[in-house]
This record gives C-alpha cells, structure tokens and sequence, in this order.
C-alpha cells in the first residue's frame, strides 16, 4: 500500500505553510459499508491543521462517503456504518459516545449544490450561531457580517440581509452557505464538490475564499476538477474503488506520482 | 408514406375532437351548477340570512344558526384533526421513513382517507354517541376530525418529503439537532404545501353531510352547547331542500349557494399557496 510507502514527513513543508505540521484529524483504518456492501477500504490518512486537502479520484471511488464520514453525516440514513478510527483532537469521532451535533458545530460541511434555509440572509447566519452562542443583538450583527466578510458576500448584500437567501444567484448561495458555516466556528471546513455547481467566476471566487480560509481553519475539499485540486490545496489524496492510493503533497503528486493509476488519472487516461 | 401521415392526422384529429368535447361535457355540467345555484340562491341573499335564525315553515328567516353550527364544528375538527394529523406526516416523513411501521401507517391511512364518510359518521356513533346517551355538536366534531386527520397527515408527508434532503443535510452540518431541524427548517421549506393541507380539509368537511347526520343530528333553535344537537348548513339544506315548502327551499339554495363558494375559494387558495407565481 503506497499510503505507507508515503510518510508525509519525507516531503519538504509547504511554502504558503508557516508553523509545524499538526495532525488535526487522523483516519485510521477505516471501513465503510452501505448495507453490505464495502465502499471503503482500510483507509489511513492524515489531516493536517491549517492546510487544504483535496480527495480526488474518478466517480464513486469513495471521496464524498470518506467526506462524509468526517461529520457522521451518513448517521442520517439507516444501513450505513463505519469501522475504524477517526482521530479529532484525540477523540474518536466514531465512538458512540460522541455528541453528533457538538460534532457538526466543530466540523462545518458545505455542500455541491447551494443550500440556503428558507429565510433571511441574516436568519440563514444568525441561526447556526444562535443554537451554541447567546449574543447580544449588536454582537451577534458583528458576528454575521463577519461572516459575510469571509465569505467575500458582505459588499453584495449588506443592503438586502432581510432578503431571503433563495433570491441570491447560484455563486452568491454557496458563498452564503460558506459564510453560514464559518459564522458557526468550526475547527475544521469540509467541502463537498463546492464549485461543480458554479460558472467559473464564482469558482475562482470560491477558490480564493479556500486559500484565504486555511489560515484559520483545517480544510478538507472532494472535487472532480483535477486542475482545482492541483490550484485549492496543499495535500492530496487519490482514491480507487473504495481505497486511497496514494496521499502526498500535491505539488509531488501532480508532478512525480508514485503509483501508476495516480498517473493514469491525473494525466487523464481514465476517470 | 404519405398516406400513413394523412391517416395518423385523421386519427389525431378524432381524438383530438374527442378529448375536446369530453372536457366541455364536464366542464359544463360544472357551470350548469354554479348557474343553477347562483339562480335560484342569489335571490335568497340578504342580510336576514346571517342574522336571523332558520324558520317554521311558513314564515321568514335565515340560516344564523347552522352557520354558527357549522363554523363551530369546522373549527373544532380542524383543531382536533390537524395537530395529529401534522404529528403523524411529520412521523412519516421524518423519522419513520424507512421503517415497517411507517408503511402500515400509510396504508392504513390511504383506507382512511377514501373511507365513506357515513361509515366514519356511523362508527362515531357507535364510539361516541351512543354512549353518551345524546347526539352532540361533539360528536359530530370527531366525526368530521377523523375526515380531517388523512387529509393533512397525507399532504404534510408529502410536503415534508418534497424538502430536498440535501436541506437536511445542510441543517445537521450546523450541529442542528433532528427535531429543531424540522421544526424550523422543513416546516418552513413545507409550509406553503402544509396550510393547503388544511383548507383543503376545511373544504372538504365543509360540505360534508352524512357524518353529522346521526352525531350533531341538527337543531332548529339557536345553540352554541357543543355537548347538545347543533345545526350545520349541510344537515339543514338536507332537510330544506326535501321539504315541500317553497321559503324552505329557498334557504337551502342559499346555503348551498355559501357553501360552494367558500369551498370554492378555499379551493383557490390552496392553488395559489402551492403554485406561487413566484418561489418565495
């Protein structure tokens, strides 16, 4: 297995990263099953703090199940476990033990297509920061435009935060969503194919908002876009049919890739 | 080829013609009774009809009491019927989802919601009235509740199930716990679609008249005691319009003049709640 074969220690810190490297989240081990059958195999990988990595890999190889497995999302739906370990500031997050909400609010999600709550702008921010924090009027204000400042929306809706967040534009919602994430806290950002659904302009605004976001948050990104894995992030994981081949830096694995199929794929032979 | 193309527009043609003139007959038969019913109830409108109570035979009046009657028995079924009927659809949709449960429940309420609802008038009877020793205004309340119930359970798993789940998703990646979720995301995603839920309940009790007939029975004096015999509209156009004496029938055209036209705008209504011109 080639996740061994790579220690992320052999290759040279990144140059945008200041500070050490500390593991945020570690899977190890990990196994996930829909029903019978196995979608995930044996997968061990690291995340690291304050560094963006991408999950990539061709259509149903298991990116988006791994994503998923970060918040417990799959908890939602009946038939769906997970074996294993994923190490979050030294809990495992599988355990039954763990509060699934506490979980959400320390590891926000933001999702392939747009989508905003049936409410306000500002209801669609004020909202998840309501439900662990009670602020004051003023503060909470502050909070959410803060939020929309991260989110690079502020300037587009500070005259219309009583509008309902479903008259935004496709790019604008999922900036919303990215602002509505944010304003909660968390310690970690998963994205979930965050740009499939967007015109290139706001991609490359959202792809921006990624490089800006690592400097206070751990980032996670599934995407199919080879080119934005390779623009977005700092490591890469590439997984195959349910098992990660191989994970590394990504400036290494989109130049020097150690496994074959990692360079079928990136260099477009398959997927 | 050419031939094949003439025959196929002949064919078109026919059944064209057909489906046109199937429309008109039903359509027609539609406007021959809303014409029927503003002939012969406009007439009767006045101001006498809501203010005063119904007559013996003969002398003048109007139709207060089956109005409060019915307006009283609405509200009440409504209010019983709808809270259970949200609460089991919320059920449905959201918890029960995938589970055995669930299915029996939906079946079970699909036999419900096409029940006759004389049958359902019966069975209050034999549950409520006949131990009681009396019919009641309550009694005919439950009646029309148990109408209600699959009714709104229906619409509300249907509404809630239209809510995307990646809405779901979205709510629970905040750290939204399960029941908030619903109640402030779905209901609110749902809500258009639940309220017409309700109306169209409204509506459909409004004219419904074989449950009442052996639960509220019905009341020729003004009475507001829900726990004795009440007047309601339908009962009375029943009982108006089999009667010989011309003032009578007069009143029952006037009530069923109001009852379809509060139907009908309920109907209306609950269009435009669940086709806005606009989303939100």
């Amino acid at each position: 297995m080639n996740v061994a074969a790579v220690p992320v220690s052999v290759t040279a810190p990144q140059p945008a990263a200041t500070g050490v490297l500390t593991e945020k989240v570690a899977i190890r081990k990990l196994d996930f099953f829909y029903g019978d059958s196995r979608a995930l195999k044996n997968i061990s990988v690291p995340l690291y703090e304050n560094r963006v990595t991408a999950f990539i890999g061709p259509s149903g190889c298991g990116k988006s199940t791994l994503l998923r497995i970060l918040n417990r999302m799959y908890d939602l739906y009946p038939n769906q476990r997970a074996t294993g370990e994923v190490v979050f500031d030294g809990a495992d997050i599988l355990s039954p033990a763990q509060d699934i909400n506490l979980l959400r609010a320390r590891i926000g999600m933001v999702f392939q297509k747009p989508t905003p709550f049936p409410m306000t702008i500002y209801e669609n921010i004020a909202f998840g920061v309501r439900l662990y924090e009670s602020l004051s009027k003023a503060e909470l204000d502050q909070r959410v435009e803060h939020a929309l400042r991260r989110a690079a929306l502020w300037d587009e809706v500070k005259d219309k935060l009583g509008a309902s967040g479903l008259s935004l534009s496709g790019g604008q919602q999922q900036r919303l969503c990215i602002a509505r994430t944010v304003a909660v806290e968390p310690e970690v950002i998963l994205l979930d194919e965050p740009c499939s659904a967007l015109d290139p302009i706001s991609t490359a605004k959202i792809e921006e908002l990624i490089d800006e976001l690592k400097n206070d948050y751990t980032i996670v990104i599934v995407t199919h876009n080879m080119q934005q894995a390779a623009r977005v992030s700092d490591y890469t994981a590439f997984m195959y049919l349910g098992e990660l081949i191989e994970f590394g830096e990504t400036s290494r694995m989109f130049t020097t890739p150690n496994d074959r199929r990692t360079q079928d794929y990136i260099t477009g032979r398959f997927g | 080829m050419d031939s094949r193309y003439a025959a196929r527009r002949r064919r078109n043609t026919i059944a064209m013609g057909l489906s046109i003139a199937a429309t008109f007959v039903g359509l027609s038969v539609l406007v021959l009774v809303l014409m029927a019913l503003l002939w012969h109830g406009v007439g009767g409108l006045s101001l006498a009809v809501f203010t005063e109570m119904t007559p013996p035979p003969g002398s003048a009046g109007g139709l207060l009491n089956p109005l409060f009657g019915s307006l009283a028995l609405t509200v009440l079924a409504i209010a019983i019927g709808t809270p259970l009927g949200v609460l089991a659809g919320t059920y449905l949709a959201e918890y029960g989802r995938y589970g055995r449960l669930a299915a029996v429940v939906r079946f079970i309420n699909d036999i419900l919601l096409s029940a006759p609802s004389i049958v359902i008038g019966l069975f209050i009877y034999e549950v409520v009235v006949a131990p009681m020793g009396h019919f009641s205004g309550f009694a005919g309340a439950l009646a029309l509740a148990v109408i209600v119930i699959p009714v709104v359970l229906r619409t509300t798993e249907d509404m809630l199930r239209m809510v995307p789940d990646a809405l779901r998703e979205a709510a629970a990646s905040i750290g939204l716990p399960r029941a908030l979720m619903i109640r402030r995301i779905a209901y609110r995603a749902a809500r258009a679609g639940m309220v017409t839920g309700v109306l169209l309940a409204i509506a459909r009790i409004t004219g419904e008249t074989a449950p009442l007939l052996f639960t509220a029975l019905n009341n020729q004096f003004w009475s507001t005691n829900l726990n004795a015999p009440i007047a309601s509209l339908p009962v009375v156009i029943f009982q108006f319009a089999l009667s010989p004496y011309a003032d009578w029938q007069r009143l029952a055209w006037t009530g069923a003049l109001l009852i379809t036209v509060t139907v009908l705008a309920l109907s209306i209504i609950a269009r435009s709640l669940v086709n806005p011109g606009k989303s939100q």
